[in-house]
């Protein structure tokens, strides 16, 4: 009777819960994509490797559109500015995040960076995220789309690889296709192949930031995205 | 290793439950992670083994329920089969199929010691 003698008496209970470890990331999530709405951005995520190309990526990006679409990004890596240096230099609006030992973004860090510039003066923001095929996959940062960029130097398996990231890919932009003549091993058709097993629709389109090849089919499916 | 920022948010979400319910401590708790959820079993149970000491958590074991991830068609809804390794495609109707199990992170169940009131 220790509810009446105080003798502190205790029981143990199951407690269900039943939620997302993530929750609170994706609250977070959820409040970036209402001020992606209400400010009519289009933010795109993009992720792949570490020099998977993602700064050429949209320094061509920057080319394709100049004059038609305002674009911003947000860069993560673990140290250095750089990669939001060089966007600023393509003429690009970018605030680096550095993350420390942090493998990938969340949607707190964007929510951060968001409080920065004017992004509402922006028609299509960018969030290059940490070099990663792993961890950037599971975390919602609030984006319309997930754009994964894979080139064509990695590898042909890569997505069986890593079906995480590209189970989540939107898009997948083949890169380097200047460089596919060099390389004996790979072919289109087999990294296709290998995206249907892990993507169960699959969409990509091969592009070269070098040669401006596949930039337009890819200007066109942001444009189309409104 | 993102599996270390899964860790800090599972035990700030165990101890906001606990201190919600007066518990005195936490005995148990159960996770749930799909096979294709990004995380890895080893890794998060590492990290949760390192960063529960000095929480609520110090005492409690986690036990890992690991999800196989399901497919259906999107279509029809017919189940895919489990082992499939060709192209995510319904085998009667080929559109494309849907993620039904196996994206799971999930805190399911704590058990945790209350005031017996």
């Amino acid at each position: 009777m220790c509810d009446t003698c105080g003798c502190g008496d205790t029981k143990i209970v199951p407690v269900d819960v039943h939620d997302r470890i993530l929750a609170g990331n994706d609250r977070q999530a959820r409040h970036n994509r209402e001020h992606f709405a209400m400010d009519g951005v289009l933010a795109i995520n993009l992720m792949g490797s570490p020099g998977a190309g993602k700064t050429a990526l949209l320094e061509a990006t920057a080319r394709a559109l100049a004059g038609k679409k305002r674009l911003g990004a947000i860069s993560g890596d673990l140290a250095t500015d750089h990669d939001a240096e060089r966007l600023r230099r393509a003429g690009i609006p970018s605030i680096g995040i550095t993350t420390g030992s942090a493998c990938h973004l969340d949607a707190e860090m964007i929510h951060h960076a968001l409080h920065d510039p004017p992004w509402e003066r922006v028609d299509c923001l960018f969030v290059e995220n940490v070099g990663n095929l792993v961890c950037p996959a599971i975390y919602d940062l609030g984006q319309r789309c997930n754009v994964v960029a894979l080139s064509v130097t990695e590898g042909v398996d890569k997505p069986l690889k890593y079906p995480v990231m590209f189970q989540r890919a939107d898009l997948v932009l083949l890169t380097k296709m200047d460089l596919l003549p060099h390389l004996e091993d790979v072919s289109v058709a087999a990294i296709r192949d290998a995206l249907a097993r892990v993507m169960p629709d699959p969409r990509m389109i091969a592009v070269s930031a070098r040669t401006g090849a596949g930039i337009g089919e890819w200007a066109g499916w942001l444009e189309a995205l409104g | 290793m993102h599996e270390y920022s899964i860790v800090q948010s599972l035990i700030e979400r165990v101890e906001h439950e606990a201190v919600a319910r007066g518990a005195k401590r936490v005995v148990r708790l159960w996770v749930r992670l799909g096979e294709l959820s990004g995380v890895e079993p080893d890794l998060l149970a590492t990290a949760y083994d390192t960063f529960r000491e000095h929480t609520i958590c110090e005492g409690a074991p986690m036990e890992l329920d690991r999800i196989a991830a399901a497919w259906a068609c999107s279509r029809c809804g017919g189940e895919l089969p489990s082992n499939v390794t060709d192209a995510l495609r319904c085998p009667r109707c080929h559109a494309p199929a849907t993620l039904v199990a196996g994206d799971e992170i999930l805190l399911s169940r704590i058990e945790m010691e209350v005031p017996d009131v």
